[in-house]
Order: structure tokens, then C-alpha cells, then sequence
């Protein structure tokens, strides 16, 4: 457990003062303080880093949320917005010196425009309630999150989310028409809209997946795609996960860019079919998902050419699900792998790492040693179409130490994902867990000017200080356990 | 294709030079589009000498190049691998490069249905205004470690940064294209394409240019027949050609010397109220409009529909060329400069005065 505190030099403001300000402009219900009100918001879905704020405000208006930016700015007291609270790398975990903005009031659906084929939403609004909206005018929302019944879209732009069809239809930053935002000095930016793009620089991209640190979103639009008119899906169980990882390789070379492309190891399957019952083989070392969708003729063109690359690339079954259920069923085991293994483990620790895709191999059998090392199972989940990994380890936080061995061995993980050419994280954000593994990511001239777009935002860094983007003080003490440069983790391996 | 070199130390040294003297740069891809954006000022700085392609991986779907490469050396690479960039980038000459269709974040008809240019970008070096090479994003398509710099780049033309080197997202060609014609009035058009933009079907461009609408499928040729069975319409023959002279400028309608604006607007917004002649690209989403109209009433009527105008080509480019922006963005946009090129050297006011 990293402590937040260390990393922020805001001093600790006076709370009752603080409080009394807070109930001059919020109702008295808006505002908490109490420590058995703020237990609820002392973490997110990563829930190994806990914290008790100061306060937790709950506003409903956006002058609301102005007033409480304005009353945080003038007292520097950091603030943390926060949606659902389901993310998974500690970005929500609160601050002991600060407040916790939650928009979890703002769950209007204010506009459904289905011939621009846009939404228009509050913060909170749910994932999946936004493509429920749309579903009368044959529209959807693209990212699903397998949060998606819980989590909110300004959690979703903040954290950038995925889901388990990115690869053709893209993460949040590719769905997001438009913002409203309020900086933390309360000023309100509109940003893009209903248009497909807006004037000046692309303040979108540099809002999507900023983590609380830019602004507070008050306000969303977004696209809605027409339904496909047709979704098939195709298991392939293999005896060799390499095999399976080539598959996807040959799949994708040969022109056909599948809606959802999933991979599950061994410990995976059995976990999710002991769940699920959704019919997987239990004996296969790895099964691929493979969903095409788009028109009908398309799709059986597709799925025939997808099954014969399969058994060309030494798949011991091939299954196309029979109907509608059974597609529900094939992807309801993927969709639930992480409460499986959270069935079969009193803990898991999920990683998010991103890879290039022709690494897999040698990638999965690092973590299997690495897993032998510390004694620790991994079961891995695999966004196989786009190289996001989540491999989840297997631990029990009430043994001494196990927690701290689990992220040692997670960090690790990390570390072999940047060796390889990859990224620390493809779509849970870096928050407070992975923020010693970004000064590995990251020369200290790419966290200097992460730090200046920081402050042509918010100058006085009142907003989730301490997350994301390490301070180069943090990096040169985390630089102790990793040599940025000179002595590498995996010296061995082959690098870009 | 000319052979691979790599001058970033030279533009580097450049850049360190320019900041000791206080001197500005404009930098300089293949000036195929130097008359966009507001008239450069400041010494050239070719980075045509940065070029090759650093790394493709046909099955990873990612091409990495240096920003010099022309366009077209990439696209035929990725073309010999059956591949193509997905945002359709125009090419108002033949030396267009890869840095240059980056840094203006121009994407061609298929824009709507595929995406823009900053959607595909994975990851870029980038030379800073503090002669500073620093590297955001990667060659993986999902990353969300650290701000997206990368994307952010897309479409500052050049005011941030010299694009050094661009890792781009690529995707396969589709196996086939048909182009449907369709006559009818211009409120028609609109109302037709945003109808058929909401259906399943595999659109991949739509054009009204005044008289005819234009509608491109892309494919499998069993998908496109059905397709064909809902839309109805005249198969038109000469489609590819169409299509590259609309992404490139070429077709007739640009053949003129009237100032050209462009208007991006929500889709489905009715024929606009401006005098001037019009051809509707992105299936009403992008806007083009030959017109003597004055700037603040095109940009009054735009703005009203929750859209904003460019003035494209021509016209005043001392003047505002891009739509004005509310003062708190403003302000942000100059401390956004301020955080990358804190000198003011890199194409100094080629996007707005103090930008």
C-alpha cells in the first residue's frame, strides 16, 4: 500500500471550517463527514488501497458542483470526483486531505438524438443505460466494459474504458462527440458536441482517460452505432496456447477484424465454466471467442473463412454457437471470468498490461515462472484482438505478506509488458496502483510535460494529486528498486 | 521510394538554435497543404529528410514511420499487404506526408463511417518547442498509461511539436467498393443519409453535391449485393475515381478561386440559409461551401446549428481562419502552447494569433 498523503504537499485544511463552507452550499444531506458515512467511499474496486476524505459531497446541479470546486480551490483542498466507483486501479481512492466529489446524482439522460445518432448525458448515467435508450432506434453505444451494468460513463471518459469489442469498434476516446467540463477553478468549457469534431486542439483526446486530473465532467455526448444486424460467435479450443495466440494473428492477416476476440487460459476456463456452465472444454489449454458481426451474408461468409483458419491453426474443437442463447452463454462465461476466479481464490489481483500481440507466447511463459517463483496461480483473461492482457492473480490477503508479494509479482508483470514494447495499462488507468510502474514507462522529460498539460489545467494541482502521473521525486526514490535505462528487470529480453 | 534517413539530431539542433535566437520556425512537410490554417510565418524547417518506415507488422495492424515519408509510400506499402490507413487522408499534391496529414488532422469521406485521423493515431516522438524528443503512446492498440499527448497532437498543426516519427493504428482493405447514385434535392439528401447511417449497412462514404448524392459501400461482395436490395439506387461506374477527386480537391466542384469554407456540423442539420454553391461530404457532417459571404455570418449560422466553420482556402488568412473560441478556451489553448512550445517558435499563429 502506497500512501496518497506522501505524494501531495497540500496542507491539511482545517475540517470543521471546511465542512461549515460545504453546508453553506450544498443541503445538508449533500454533504458527509461523519467516518461511518465516509466508509462506503474509502475505495473504489481496487479495494487493497483504502483512504477516509475529509468529506464526500454529493451535489446534483452543476452550479452545484461549481460551488464545491470554488469552495475546494480557495481553501487548496484536493479534490477526487468519482462516478460508480468501479474502477480498478485505485483512481477514486480518496484523499485524507481532501474531498470526494461524487456525480452520482447526475443520472439524467437528457437527450437521445437518433438521427444525428447521438446521446447526450449526465456524468453518472450508467454504461449500459445509455445503449437501453437507445435500443427502440436500433441504436447502441459501443464500450462495454464488463462493468457495464454498474459503471458510469464519466468514469468511463475519465478512465478511457475498453471492453471486449475495442478493437473494431474502439475505446471511450473513439465514442465521445462532446464534453462539458469544470475546471477546478470553476470555470465551464464546452468541448466538441454534436458535430464530429470542433475547432482548436483535440481537448477530447487529452480529457479521455485524463483521471480526474484536468477537470470535472459534468456533461457527455456520445455516439450511438446501428446495431449489426447479425453476431455469430465461434469457440476454438487449442491444447497449446501459443497456438491459440497465432491464431489470432492468422485470423486478423486475413482481413477479417472480428466484433470481439477473447482469449482464456486453462485455470480460466475451469473457473468461468465451474461458474457459468456456458459449455467450455475444461481440458483445452487456452479457447479463443471469436464474434464476427455486420450483415447476414457477411457474417456466414465470415464465420466459414474464421473456422477453417482455426483448425488450420491446430484448434482441437470448433464450435459456432447454435443460437442466440448459446452465443449469450459462450460470452456470459468470458463476461464473468473475474467473479469466477473470485469464486475459487479468497483474492485475485487483476493486471491490465498491453503487448504486442506476436510476444504472447514468450510473455505468458514469463509469468508462468514468475508465478512459480513467488507460489502465486495466475489465470489469464485475454483481450487477444488488441494484446490487452489481464492476467489475475491468485492470493489471500489475510496471510501475512501475500498482498505484498502479489504486487511484487504484479509489478513484475508490468515490467514485462514495457519490456516487450507495451504499456502498464490498456484500459483500468494507471490511479495509485500503477503509478511506480509509469516512472518505468516513462523518462522523466514525458512526466515533466504530463506535469505541464497538469498545470495549463489546474496550476494549483487540486485535482486527484498524486495519481496517474508520478512526481519526479516519486520516480527517483521508486528508482531505488528500478534503473531506468542502466540495470533493466529482464535484462535478457529483446526490446524496442 | 527514397532511402530511410534519420535527421533528428539535426532538427533538434535546429530547434535549440531558433530558441537561442528567439527566432520562429514554420515547419515544412511537402507543402502540399501551406495554404491551410493561418499564413505561416517564421524561417522553413524541411522535415521532408526524415523519412522511411520504422516498423510494420501486417497481423499487429500497426505501421510506425518517420513523419517525412510521403503519403503515398506509406499507402502503397500497407496496399501491397492488402491494408489501408482507415481515415483516408487527403492528398492535395503527390508530396504529402505522413507528418503533414498528422499535424492538419484532415480525414477523407470515409471519415464518418471509420474514423478520423486522431482515431487511429497509437503513438508519436515528437520534437517540443524546449528541443525536447520525447515519445507518447506506443504501437499497442489500447493504452491509457499517462495523457494521450499522442492524439492531442493530431490536427495542432505543428504549434505544439515537430512530429518526428507516427505510430498508426492500419486496418485491412475492404474485398470490395460500390458506388450508388441517387438524384435528388438537397434537404433529400440530408434526411437520406442520416436514415441510412442509423441502419446496419456497410456505408463507408456519402457526397450530395448539389444534384446527385453519392453513396459508397464497402465490403464483402455478399454483403454489398444485399446492401444493394435495400438502398436501391443507379450503380455509379466511375466511383474510385469520384471519391479520390473528392478526399484530394480535385473534382470540379474545388476548381475555383472563391474563398472555400468548411462547415462541421451535426449531420442531420438542414440545408444552411448561406448564399454560395455546396457539396455535403460525411453524409452531411462536413460542409463545403464556395461563397463571398461574410465570415461572421457564416460563423453565427454555423454555430447556431452547434457546429463551427473554417475558412478552408483562400479568402483573408491574416485573419481568423479557424472558428473563434469562447475566452476560457481560449485562454487554455494558450497555456496548452505555453506547456509545449513555451518560446512561441513552432508555426507561431498558424492556428489562431496566439497560438
Amino acid at each position: 500500500m502506497q500512501d496518497p498523503a506522501s505524494q501531495v504537499d497540500h496542507p491539511i485544511p482545517n475540517k470543521s471550517v471546511l465542512i461549515t463552507a460545504l453546508h453553506r452550499i450544498l443541503p445538508s444531506s449533500a454533504v458527509l463527514s461523519d467516518a461511518e458515512d465516509l466508509r462506503p467511499y474509502e475505495c473504489d474496486g481496487l479495494s487493497a488501497y483504502r483512504e477516509l476524505p475529509l468529506a464526500v459531497c454529493l451535489p446534483e446541479t452543476v452550479e452545484q458542483v461549481r460551488a464545491v470546486l470554488r469552495v475546494c480551490h480557495d481553501m487548496s483542498v484536493p479534490v477526487v470526483a468519482r462516478g460508480a466507483g468501479t474502477g480498478l486501479s485505485g483512481g477514486a481512492l480518496p484523499l485524507a486531505n481532501g474531498v470526494v466529489l461524487s456525480l452520482a446524482k447526475f443520472m439524467r439522460i437528457l437527450e437521445v438524438d437518433p438521427v444525428n445518432r447521438i446521446a447526450r448525458v449526465q456524468p453518472g448515467v450508467r454504461n449500459l443505460a445509455i445503449s437501453q435508450a437507445a435500443a427502440p432506434y436500433g441504436l447502441y453505444y459501443a464500450p462495454d466494459p464488463s462493468s457495464q451494468i454498474a459503471c458510469t460513463i464519466g468514469g468511463n471518459v475519465a478512465e478511457n474504458s475498453g471492453g471486449v469489442h475495442c478493437l473494431k469498434y474502439g475505446l471511450t476516446v473513439h465514442n465521445v462527440l462532446g464534453l462539458k467540463v469544470l475546471t477546478m477553478d470553476g470555470e465551464l468549457l464546452e468541448i466538441g458536441g454534436a458535430a464530429l469534431d470542433g475547432p482548436g486542439y483535440d481537448l477530447l483526446a487529452l480529457m479521455t482517460g485524463s483521471e480526474g486530473l484536468l477537470g470535472v465532467i459534468v456533461e457527455v455526448t456520445v455516439k450511438l452505432l446501428p446495431k449489426p444486424e447479425r453476431a455469430q460467435v465461434v469457440l476454438a479450443a487449442f491444447d497449446d496456447v501459443v497456438k491459440a495466440g497465432e491464431a489470432v494473428g492468422s485470423i486478423i492477416g486475413a482481413g477479417i477484424i472480428p466484433g470481439g476476440l477473447e482469449m482464456m487460459d486453462n485455470l480460466a476456463i475451469r473457473a468461468a465454466e465451474d461458474f457459468i456452465h456456458a459449455g467450455y472444454p475444461v481440458d483445452a489449454a487456452a479457447i479463443l471467442l471469436c464474434e464476427v458481426d455486420g450483415a447476414n451474408e457477411e457474417v456466414s461468409d465470415q464465420i466459414l473463412k474464421v473456422r477453417e483458419i482455426l483448425k488450420q491453426a491446430g484448434a482441437t474443437e470448433v464450435r459456432t454457437a447454435r443460437d442466440e442463447a448459446e452465443r449469450l452463454k459462450f460470452w456470459a462465461g468470458r463476461k464473468a471470468a473475474f467473479p469466477a476466479v473470485g469464486r475459487i481464490s479468497p483474492d485475485y489481483y487483476c493486471m491490465d498490461g498491453t503487448i504486442p500481440r506476436k510476444r504472447l507466447s514468450e510473455v505468458l511463459s514469463r509469468i508462468a515462472e514468475l508465478s512459480k517463483e513467488y507460489g502465486l496461480p495466475v489465470a489469464n483473461v485475454f483481450h487477444a484482438g488488441d494484446g490487452n492482457l489481464h492476467p489475475l492473480i491468485l492470493y489471500d490477503a489475510n496471510k501475512p505478506g501475500e498482498l505484498e508479494r502479489t504486487e511484487e509479482f504484479g509489478g513484475k508483470i508490468l515490467d514485462l509488458c514495457v519490456a516487450v514494447g507495451g504499456t502498464i495499462t490498456g484500459e483500468h488507468g494507471v490511479g495509485m496502483e500503477k503509478i511506480g510502474q509509469m516512472c518505468h514507462q516513462f523518462a522523466s522529460a514525458e512526466l515533466a510535460q504530463f506535469h505541464a498539460v497538469k498545470h495549463a489545467f489546474d496550476p494549483q494541482a487540486l485535482l486527484n494529486p498524486g495519481k496517474a502521473v508520478p512526481t519526479l521525486h516519486r520516480c527517483a526514490e521508486f528508482g531505488a528498486m528500478h534503473v531506468h535505462g542502466g540495470k533493466l528487470s529482464f535484462p535478457e529480453m529483446e526490446r524496442f | 521510394m527514397t532511402p530511410d534517413i534519420d535527421i533528428s539530431a539535426a532538427l533538434q539542433a535546429k530547434v535549440l538554435e531558433a530558441i537561442a535566437q528567439g527566432r520562429p520556425l514554420q515547419i515544412a512537410g511537402g507543402g502540399s497543404k501551406i495554404f491551410y490554417g493561418r499564413a505561416p510565418q517564421g524561417e522553413a524547417l524541411s522535415v521532408t529528410g526524415h523519412r522511411g518506415v520504422i516498423s510494420y507488422e501486417p497481423t499487429e495492424l500497426v505501421i510506425t514511420a518517420r513523419a517525412g515519408t510521403r503519403l503515398a509510400d506509406v499507402e502503397a506499402l500497407l496496399a501491397s499487404h492488402n491494408q489501408m490507413l482507415p481515415f483516408e487522408p487527403p492528398h492535395f499534391t503527390a508530396n504529402a506526408t505522413l507528418g503533414g496529414a498528422i499535424a492538419t488532422g484532415l480525414s477523407g469521406p470515409c471519415r464518418p463511417y471509420t474514423g478520423s485521423v486522431r482515431d487511429f493515431v497509437l503513438g508519436v516522438k515528437v520534437l517540443t518547442g524546449k528541443g525536447e524528443i520525447l515519445s507518447f503512446g506506443g504501437q499497442v492498440m489500447k493504452n491509457v498509461a499517462g495523457f494521450d499527448v499522442s492524439r492531442f497532437m493530431a490536427g495542432s498543426l505543428g504549434t505544439l511539436g515537430i512530429l518526428l516519427e507516427v505510430s498508426l493504428k492500419v486496418l485491412p482493405r475492404p474485398e470490395s467498393e460500390q458506388t450508388l447514385l441517387f438524384e435528388c434535392s438537397a434537404l433529400d439528401a440530408i434526411q437520406r443519409m442520416n436514415a441510412w447511417a442509423g441502419q446496419p449497412l456497410p456505408l463507408s462514404g456519402a457526397v450530395f453535391d448539389g444534384g446527385r448524392l453519392y453513396l459508397r459501400l464497402s465490403g464483402s461482395e455478399a454483403a454489398l449485393s444485399a446492401a444493394r436490395q435495400t438502398l436501391g439506387g443507379e450503380l455509379f461506374p466511375d466511383g474510385t475515381a469520384f471519391w479520390r477527386d473528392v478526399r484530394d480537391h480535385t473534382y470540379t466542384f474545388f476548381q475555383d478561386d472563391a474563398p472555400l469554407w468548411r462547415l462541421s456540423a451535426p449531420a442531420a442539420t438542414p440545408p444552411f440559409d448561406l448564399p454560395g454553391e455546396w457539396l455535403l461530404d460525411w453524409g452531411g457532417a462536413q460542409r463545403w461551401l464556395k461563397t463571398s459571404c461574410a465570415a461572421a455570418t457564416i460563423r453565427e449560422i454555423t454555430a447556431k446549428a452547434g457546429g463551427h466553420a473554417t475558412l478552408f482556402r483562400g479568402g483573408d488568412r491574416q485573419g481568423a481562419v479557424f472558428h473563434p473560441l469562447p475566452p476560457a478556451l481560449m485562454a487554455l489553448h494558450r497555456r496548452l502552447k505555453a506547456a509545449f512550445d513555451p518560446h512561441g517558435i513552432l508555426n507561431p499563429a498558424r492556428m489562431y494569433p496566439d497560438v
